[in-house]
């Protein structure tokens, strides 16, 4: 076979291949070939990465839908279902950071809206390299916009998300897109094609040739200097389009005209016409004749394949489809009747009524090889280390720089682009609270949502790093006084072929798997993003963790605003150390590993806090994140006004370690609470460990750990802490979209 | 008080104007509708909210398409009898665009969307949208908008200050898009027409911080307003 043998260019592997032709009993022609391509590929097939998520823990009582459907679905009471999903858009985003951002956001609203919910929230997170050169800027300025351009105009509220920048996804971005749904649990809908001579409708925007190939070619390939000739394979978003298809959504569902419904994203018409068809146990026949095209010479694998977006695909009983296109008229989104539920079993392509291709669609869809992975723990520390602190730092300066860090300083500049409010449900948004709130009056109640995962702490230990994800999500939700209910996650990754990056996708899991049984909080969905690397190397391992829970009383919520003679808590089994923090990767001594930790004592704590705040007796709670105690005081004091004064002596003693440690040392289950003494005081003795540090004083931050002081004017951290937008905007003047 | 919102495609804050019309009017899905953009028959209706989004995807310019719609030339013979019209965000260029309210709304000085709560100072306007609030009275209102710099020629904005038609400026320090003199809302000559870049709408409920908003939509009917 030759270098260039056509299924080679689209990704496929000779064995691959070879088996495709066993299977069909035949060479596929140029449109089933295409259709394999995509199917077969790792964005859609999940080759390297199915087997190994078969061990997270899916189901719970409060599971409404699991993996396997468009989104996973919670049930909130009162006959209604929160829905809710992340997905990576990176390499789309890596090459067209302002559409690639906008599409990733675009898509994921849809698996939520093919549910049947209405999305009423957005949350972000987002990876790259040091805000010190050019080509981040460029794309952080891109992204940000891009996520603001769909989700303002759609109106959904962006509520959230997270921000980090580190070397190794300078090449590589991620760009990690969560949405939120409601639904009455009753009028959801599942993606499964039923009833043999039902018709499918497309509707929403016309096919064009835009996309072709995205998830074979751009999303399960590393990425390579050539990129920006892959440009052509990014969709473009339009979020008008999108917010007629969402209105006219839900009005086709609450006409209960629709048998089944699902969108159109990765691999187009191939993978939602096939997927429908596998769930449902049907065939299914499509006439590319009849698909409303936006270029008219297209061939019938472009229309199979293109990525157009905002497009949907209905079942419809015979005597529905008059008034489905009518409603599809009233919203101005285009819609044509373009095949039929078949009992064949076979996914048939037609071109007006002459059959193009057809293939068995179990072939199609579960069909495609899965690998066993061969793992291999890397010997040493294999990624960059850079020193952006003195060596003679004084514990002052180190809590200035740790506040001005690019993934600690504040990201206002970023989610003031967004369209927090819209929907009016939104209590807490970015920057007020650890999680966003989120008022549901249909339930009575409101639901907190968090997404996390420190991608330095997962390549220092894949499985503790990923535990600490999961185990940061539940603690962001216990400060506003939330239960979990259940998890998404989104894995991004190096190549899986490589052993060293198998070995962190495994252990990843593994610790996923294990905090998400520990918490009670089943997984009920996610998605997978490999082949994260560039010649420059992998990306840290990210597994990024979304989590939703519920709250009885949305005003319950402990805000970040403390006030003058509060006194100060620690509370939980916070050991800190400095393996794998924000300072450590200042001073350049990033290596491999991290203390392990029991998750149970972290459990108990996250519940001691979730009930103190539900009963009202702390005015502000935290968890220590990022750059330790002193940076998460300092963040308290800068949302609040006045300053504090701490000494941590207690924690010198309780767990033996160096005054560096108490004051920036990281690690799972710690707390900061403030409030009145007795209130404080109360919460001991209640087999959490609890240490009464300091109190809310002054215009200073003050914190003592045996010898070593830290002093620091509150101005002085504001400023430290508000840096970071004018390093990221110097030169984005007269960038506008 | 019964209050029509309009829906374009492309609306996305219809919802909460709706909701905002009826915490205001005392609570009930009777105290307001929405109106579809082909609408033209707003019988029955005591005032009008053209709500803030993004009519028809805003790509020729904000509110272009929306300010000759169907249910504008409706808006504007009721604006004509008296009615009370309130416009928000993409509602206020829509007003513009359709010649109800003077003056035009230009990009973001930074060109960028900006979302932030932030505080409005009462005008002078004699308009019943402000029937329950004190000049130089300050209120707290999400600003959020990327289209929303107030513009209008020297004679035009002399003459929009000399009568009085401004109805709100962003507080010293506040503006947060380069509007001129701070305008953040202005009224029409008769003052029952109002347009306003901030979002009043999304300040109705204890939950969101602020309730200041209501008094907004509760101006209409404590002034004896409508049609």
């Amino acid at each position: 076979m030759s270098e260039n043998s056509p299924h080679r260019e689209l990704g496929l592997t000779d064995h691959e291949f070879d088996l495709i032709c066993e299977k069909m009993g035949r060479e596929p022609n140029g449109v089933e070939l295409a259709m394999f391509s995509l199917l077969w590929s790792e964005h859609c097939a999940y080759k390297h990465s199915r087997k190994l998520l078969r061990n997270l823990p899916t189901e719970g009582p409060r599971v409404v839908m699991g993996p396997g459907e468009n989104a996973g679905a919670v049930d909130i009471g009162n006959g209604y279902s929160v829905a809710f999903k992340v997905e990576s858009h990176n390499h789309p985003s890596a090459v067209e950071p302002f559409q690639g951002a906008a599409t990733g956001v675009g898509g994921i609203l849809r698996d939520v809206i093919a549910l049947g919910a209405r999305p009423i929230a957005i949350l972000d997170s987002l990876r790259f390299g040091e805000p010190d050169t050019e080509r981040t800027r460029y794309l952080v300025d891109g992204v940000v916009r891009g996520i603001g351009h769909y989700g303002n105009s759609m109106g959904i509220p962006t509520v959230g998300g997270e921000i980090y920048f580190e070397p190794p996804y300078e090449q590589n971005p991620l760009v990690n897109a969560m949405c939120v749904g409601l639904a009455r649990t009753d009028e959801m809908v599942r993606a499964a094609a039923a009833g043999a001579g039902n018709k499918v409708v497309l509707f929403g925007s016309l096919t064009g040739r835009d996309g072709i190939g995205g998830a074979s070619v751009l999303a399960s390939a590393e990425l390579d200097e050539g990129d920006d000739a892959k440009r052509p394979t990014v969709q473009i978003g339009d979020p008008f389009e999108e917010s007629k298809l969402l209105e006219c959504c839900q009005e086709l569902l609450a006409e209960d005209l629709l048998v089944s419904l699902q969108d159109l994203g990765a691999a187009g018409l191939t993978s939602s016409a096939g997927e429908m068809a596998s769930a449902g146990g049907t065939g299914i026949d499509i006439d590319v004749g009849l698909v409303p095209l936006r270029e008219a010479d297209m061939e019938p694998f472009e229309i199979m394949v293109s990525e157009s977006q905002e497009r949907m695909l209905a079942i419809v009983e015979p005597d529905k489809v008059d008034a489905v296109l009518a409603l599809c008229t009233k919203w101005q989104t285009a819609s044509a009747v373009i095949g039929e539920v078949t009992d064949t079993g076979n996914f048939r392509i037609l071109k007006n009524g002459e059959t193009v291709g057809e293939i068995r669609v179990e072939d199609l869809v579960d069909g495609c090889p899965l690998y066993d992975l061969e793992p291999e723990e890397p010997a040493e520390w294999t990624y960059p280390n850079r020193v952006d602190i003195a060596a003679d730092a004084s514990p002052s300066d180190i809590a200035l720089a740790l506040l001005g860090s690019p993934s600690i300083a504040s990201k206002r500049w970023a989610y003031e682009q967004y369209d927090s409010i819209v929907g009016s449900r939104t209590v807490h948004r970015a920057g007020t609270a650890d999680a966003a709130v989120l008022n549901i009056p249909e339930s009575n109640r409101a639901i907190a949502v968090a997404i996390d995962g420190n991608g330095r702490r997962v390549a220092c230990d894949p499985f503790q790093g990923t535990i600490e994800a999961a185990l940061e999500c539940a603690a962001n939700l216990a400060v506003v006084g939330a239960e979990p209910l259940g998890v998404t996650n989104c894995l991004n990754f190096g190549n899986p072929e490589k052993p060293g990056v198998a070995w962190q996708l495994g252990r990843a899991v593994d610790g996923l798997a294990e905090a998400c049984r520990a918490l009670e909080a089943p997984v009920v969905g996610g998605n997978v993003s490999l082949y994260n690397e560039t010649p420059q190397g992998p990306i840290y391992p990210t597994p990024v963790v979304g989590m939703v829970g519920e709250l009885p009383d949305p005003e319950q919520a402990a805000g970040e605003n403390w006030r003058e003679g509060d006194r100060i808590a620690l509370v939980g089994p916070f050991d800190p150390s400095l393996a794998g923090s924000e300072l450590e990767k200042l001073r350049g001594q990033l290596g491999k590993g991290l203390p392990a930790r029991e998750i149970a004592p972290v459990r108990a704590a996250i519940e001691l806090v979730r009930e103190a705040v539900r009963a009202g007796v702390v005015r502000t709670a935290t968890d220590v994140s990022d750059g330790g105690v002193v940076t998460t005081l300092a963040e308290l004091a800068i949302a609040s006004g006045p300053g504090c004064k701490v000494d941590l002596e207690p924690v010198l003693v309780r767990r033996e370690c160096s005054a560096e440690d108490a004051l920036f040392g990281e690690g799972p289950g710690g707390f900061l609470l403030a409030g009145e003494a007795a209130e404080l005081e109360k919460l001991a003795g209640q087999g959490v460990d609890l240490e009464l540090i300091g109190e809310v004083t002054g215009n200073e931050i003050v914190a003592v750990a045996g010898e070593s002081r830290v002093e620091i004017l509150v101005e002085e951290a504001r400023a430290a802490f508000d840096s970071l937008e004018e390093r990221i905007e110097s030169d984005q003047a007269g960038l506008t979209h | 008080m019964i209050w029509g919102v309009l829906q374009f495609p492309g609306s996305c804050d219809e919802r909460d104007a709706l909701n905002a019309c009826q915490i205001a009017s005392g609570g009930g899905p009777g105290h307001a509708r929405l109106v579809w953009h082909e609408e033209t028959d707003l019988s029955g209706l005591d005032g009008i909210v053209v709500p803030g989004g993004f009519s028809y995807g805003d790509y020729l310019r904000a509110g272009a398409i929306a300010g000759l719609s169907p249910a504008m030339t409706a808006v504007a013979e009721f604006a004509a009898e008296g009615g009370p019209v309130l416009g928000i965000c993409n509602g206020f260029q829509v007003l513009c665009e359709c010649g109800l309210l003077p003056g035009a709304l230009l990009t973001n000085e930074r060109t960028r969307f900006i979302c932030r709560q932030g505080t409005l100072v009462v005008g002078e306007s004699d308009s019943p949208f402000l029937a329950g609030l004190e000049p130089g009275q300050e209120i707290s209102i999400p600003f959020k908008h990327q289209s929303g710099r107030f513009f209008a020629p020297p004679e035009m904005l002399e003459e929009i200050e000399s009568r009085g038609q401004v109805a709100f400026r962003y507080a010293p320090g506040q503006n947060p898009n380069g509007s001129l003199n701070d305008i953040a809302g202005i009224t029409n000559e008769a003052g029952n027409v109002l347009g306003l870049m901030p979002h009043p709408e999304h300040a109705v409920e204890a939950f969101s911080g602020s309730t200041d908003g209501l008094a907004i939509f509760r101006g209409p009917a404590l002034a004896g307003a409508g049609a």
